[in-house]
């Protein structure tokens, strides 16, 4: 506590910048939290659902009756028993105009297409009897064969995932005049790389609790899009969009798993519309690994022409992208994301970019945390230190020859997005200072020298990305089936505390805390009597939600946009009580003062005067409350430098992390312990994919990694402490000069450690590790250098 | 079914329970501490742990009738008077949750840890939560939050 109130006496009182202790905290650390699956209604009925065992097959019968004699069962369906209203789920990001959008039945009528796809449900008086009749459906399958491999899916002759065939679109975007860069180019690099698929793993499970009282549905969800969810599914399913609440309690992470409109979302309010019943589901762990949408899954090539001083002439990027057995919300966008950002902090003359979006019989790909730029920073920072290697200079030198310096800010890229501010000299000197950077250098070259089986390796990642999404003008030219604005409405009640209502949908974020300090310093009002409301529809009646590192840059911009406009009421307010002009009074912490004299009311005296509404001016509505919509015209765009350092031991192949240092610059910052948080969570996730995570099917197209046990979550024991600090150069393109930090660690960290490994093994002719760097991959990938110079 | 006797956070049950019911099923959907959150089926990640006769277990891979006489403490049962629990309190100082799931098994296996090492090192306090898995903090403000638990515990124990 004394060192919050001394931050507050550093910060000449404000809140913005102070390290608060979160105001979420004390329900979460007592178990008072409101999760989906605590809600107990009276009469609710519990629903299991029947998965497909088989990737790709036909659906030749389905009998559910057998389950109805099952104790406790209420009733059974199959995919054909709703067929008639359960509709498609919704893809709202039709990438070109020619994309192929399957119809995707939340349950498999004809035929299913990925293993874990719904195909029938058993709705019973509790959890264990809907789990055990699901036994007593009878399905019978013929099966079809499975389509797992990309580049062979678009081959002719390949089985088909949909009758239109295997590839969904192919997406292009092109600069400068790329035959040019490439021709008589002195250096090229040609390089493939794998992004694994990912699982996102939050770590509360999806939960669905669907009520009606005949006219009015209620669906609380594990969610990280309540407002989005209210529309689609609206639209899926037809019940109108103001007779449909939906809730979105408290939601435990989600890092884009939760972006999505799911099959059990649309099916539970089908049957609590057919019941008239209460319903419940909650996944298992197991049935999320095959059923909440994966991440990443692409296969990148990409070469990249150069001077021989290693200045960067162009980039050309062809890319699969692996969007499973169907569409969902934004599967088809997100390797978009990453189109515009393979050019990194890089200037270059030319860029080329295609990405084609192929079919297979596995679980949809879609949003995982970064979306699309962590795998186009993975493939431009590994071929920076390709690049560099190539031509025999230091990997931190050939960047600083090739990035955007700070004076030439703000800079339009090759990929036409305009960077406001950066300043990458300074993260890096502060990111290489914190290292020891020429020290582990000079400690590499003597394990080298001396042939030491454990080698050192330095990995960077000078990243860049663009977050904050918004604007709603790039995103319709991008065919995005939305807007990105967002929304608050700020009220003073008559005591003087303060309600806000936000569009953004916190799920760890912690908003209640951010928004509470960016309020008590725009009102004048003490932290502690700002309430932050959001997640319900029907309190929140507008907002487009939390993802793509997009709440405080957008989101927190409506706060203080609307907190601008009470305070302008309330002056007018203020100016009549005081028998002032409008334009004579001035406000200053909570306080309205007619210049130059003494006299002044609080802001709470206004709301209380407003309420009592005896003496306002002529035509003023009693009422101290505004609402903002906030668009921007831009994205953000969050930069630093992270540093690894790891200890590869080349006899057993295995990876120790030795240092992380990461130096972020996010803008100004309303909560550095928040944003600490954020980056330490993100640079874990990057690691993870860089070292451990892999989704992995069979030959047959069975998911391997159903459980924790298979698909590997880094554990505290796994991870180093890391080392963070920032620099701070604030966005031009709000007034807060704040940046996304959501992702931004984990777009950096995986490069950054794959470097690294790379870099301790390329004495040893090793110049690629195929992700997750397992002490496996990297035996082989060793044995097998060793046999090709043999 | 099979009559069992629990004290749950200091209070006693007596109830009749399916021998196959697990635990944590008991706990959430008989006796309504839903506290104790569910994060896998198989044991991995720790969001269930509770404290049963005073050690730390993962209340989904324990059957309902395997904790009849015993006593149970889970994370509603940890403060006392309104006062939050010394590892509750760090926690909350050094950040080291977000979405706040995990947490409660985090807080209850870091009790335990505490019990066994009043004065772990950074590397125990890694090694001792290897069964807790957390997917947004990385770890770091956990590991800060159990050593401060920890000093402050040593500093007021008797």
């Amino acid at each position: 506590m004394t060192e919050q109130i001394k931050e507050r006496e550093a910060l000449g009182g404000a809140e913005v910048g102070r390290a608060r202790r979160r105001k979420e905290d004390a329900r979460l650390i007592t178990g008072r939290t409101q999760w989906t699956d605590n809600i107990q209604l009276p009469g609710m009925l519990h629903v299991a659902f029947l998965r497909s065992p088989m990737a790709h097959a036909r659906i030749t019968r389905v009998d559910a009756s057998g389950a109805l004699a099952r104790p406790g069962v209420v009733a059974a369906f199959s995919g054909a028993d709703l067929a008639g209203e359960q509709g498609s789920l919704p893809c709202a990001w039709p990438v070109t105009e020619d994309i192929v959008i399957p119809d995707h039945p939340p349950m498999a009528v004809d035929e299913v297409r990925y293993v874990g796809e719904a195909v029938a449900c058993v709705v019973a008086i509790d959890r264990y009897a809907a789990a055990d009749a699901l036994e007593a459906v009878e399905i019978d399958y013929e099966p079809l064969d499975p389509v797992l491999d990309m580049t062979e899916a678009l081959k002719e002759g390949s089985p088909k995932v949909h009758e239109a065939g295997n590839k969904s679109f192919t997406w292009k975007f092109a600069e400068g005049d790329i035959d040019a860069a490439f021709r008589d180019a002195p250096v090229v690099i040609d390089r493939t790389y794998v992004q694994q698929r990912l699982i996102p793993s939050a770590m509360e499970p999806r939960a669905v609790v669907a009520q009606t009282d005949g006219d009015q549905f209620t669906l609380h969800s594990s969610t990280q899009i309540p407002h989005i969810l209210r529309v689609m599914l609206a639209l899926t399913t037809g019940i109108p969009e103001h007779k449909l609440r939906v809730i979105a309690p408290d939601v435990g992470g989600g890092f884009g798993s939760k972006l999505q409109v799911t099959a059990e979302e649309v099916l539970c309010l089908l049957l609590t519309r057919r019941m008239g019943k209460p319903v419940k589901w909650t996944e298992s762990r197991s049935e999320g690994n095959l059923t909440v949408h994966h991440g990443r899954d692409q296969l990148q090539h990409i070469r990249l022409a150069a001077e021989s001083d290693g200045r960067v002439r162009a980039v050309q990027v062809d890319l699969l992208a692996d969007m499973g057995a169907y569409l969902m919300l934004v599967t088809p966008g997100i390797p978009l994301l990453g189109a515009f950002m393979y050019s990194g902090i890089y200037k270059m003359d030319a860029y080329d970019f295609t990405c084609t979006g192929v079919f297979t019989t596995k679980m949809p790909t879609d949003a995982y945390r970064g979306a699309g730029r962590p795998e186009a920073t993975y493939a431009i920072e590994r071929v920076m230190d390709e690049l560099a290697a190539e031509i025999g200079v230091d990997p931190m030198e050939v960047r600083r020859r090739n990035w955007i310096e700070h004076s030439e800010f703000p800079y339009t890229t090759i990929c036409n997005l305009t960077y406001d501010s950066g300043n990458y000299e300074a993260a890096t000197e502060r990111a290489l200072a914190l290292f020891g950077y020429d020290k582990l250098r000079a400690e590499q070259a003597d394990r080298r020298e001396r042939r030491d089986p454990v080698q050192l390796g330095i990995g960077i990642s000078t990243y860049t990305e663009m977050c904050g999404l918004a604007p709603s003008r790039v995103l319709g030219s991008l065919s995005y089936g939305a807007g990105g604005w967002e929304h608050a409405d700020v009220r003073m009640l008559p005591t003087g505390k303060v309600e806000v209502v936000t569009g953004t949908s916190p799920h760890g974020q912690g908003h209640e805390t951010a928004w509470s300090q960016i309020v008590a310093d725009s009102l004048g009002v003490p932290y502690e009597d700002v309430a932050v409301l959001h997640g319900d529809t029907a309190t929140s009646h507008k907002g487009m939600d939390t993802y793509g590192s997009r709440s405080l840059a957008v989101g927190g911009i409506a706060v203080v946009r609307a907190c601008d406009k009470v305070k302008e009421k309330a002056r007018h307010v203020a100016a009549h009580l005081l028998e002032a002009s409008p334009d004579d009074v001035e406000f200053s912490e909570g306080r309205f003062q007619v210049r130059g004299t003494g006299a002044s009311r609080t802001i709470q005296e206004i709301a209380l005067a407003t309420f009592a509404a005896h003496d306002l001016p002529d035509g003023f509505e009693p009422r101290l409350d505004a609402s903002a919509t906030f668009d921007p015209d831009s994205f953000s765009f969050p930069h630093g430098t992270h540093l690894c350092a790891v200890e590869v031991d080349t006899e057993t192949g295995a990876t120790a992390i030795r240092s992380y240092v990461a130096v972020d610059d996010v803008g100004a910052v309303v909560n550095p312990l928040i944003v600490e948080g954020q980056v330490h969570g993100g640079i874990a996730q990057g690691i993870a994919q860089a070292l451990f995570e892999e989704a992995v099917y069979d030959v047959d197209g069975n998911l391997l990694t159903t459980t924790m046990a298979d698909y590997l979550l880094p554990s505290a024991a796994d991870l180093p402490s890391f080392v963070t600090d920032r620099t701070e150069t604030p966005a031009t393109t709000n007034p807060l000069g704040v940046k996304g930090v959501g992702e931004a660690g984990t777009i950096a960290s995986t490069p950054a450690v794959v470097n690294a490994i790379v870099d301790a093994l390329r004495p040893y002719g090793v110049h690629d590790v195929r992700m997750p760097c397992t002490p496996e991959r990297v035996w082989r990938t060793l044995r097998s250098r060793e046999e090709e110079s043999a | 079914m099979t009559r069992i006797s629990v004290n749950v956070d200091g209070i006693a049950y007596q109830d009749d329970v399916e021998p196959r019911l697990l635990l944590v099923h008991y706990l959430r959907d008989r006796l309504g501490k839903t506290g104790t959150p569910i994060g896998c089926d198989t044991t991995n990640c720790g969001a269930c742990t509770v404290l049963l006769d005073g050690r730390s277990v993962k209340s989904c891979s324990v059957l309902a009738v395997q904790a009849d006489q015993c006593e149970i403490t889970t994370i509603e049962g940890v403060s006392s008077d309104g006062t939050w629990h010394p590892v509750q309190r760090a926690f909350h100082e050094e950040h080291a949750l977000q979405c706040g799931y995990c947490t409660p098994g985090m807080i209850m296996a870091s009790i335990d840890l505490l019990k066994d090492d009043p004065d772990p090192s950074e590397e125990a306090v890694r090694d001792g939560l290897e069964g807790n898995l957390c997917r947004c903090t990385g770890y770091c403000n956990i590991v800060r939050a159990v050593r401060r638990a920890a000093q402050e515990m040593r500093v007021t124990a008797p």
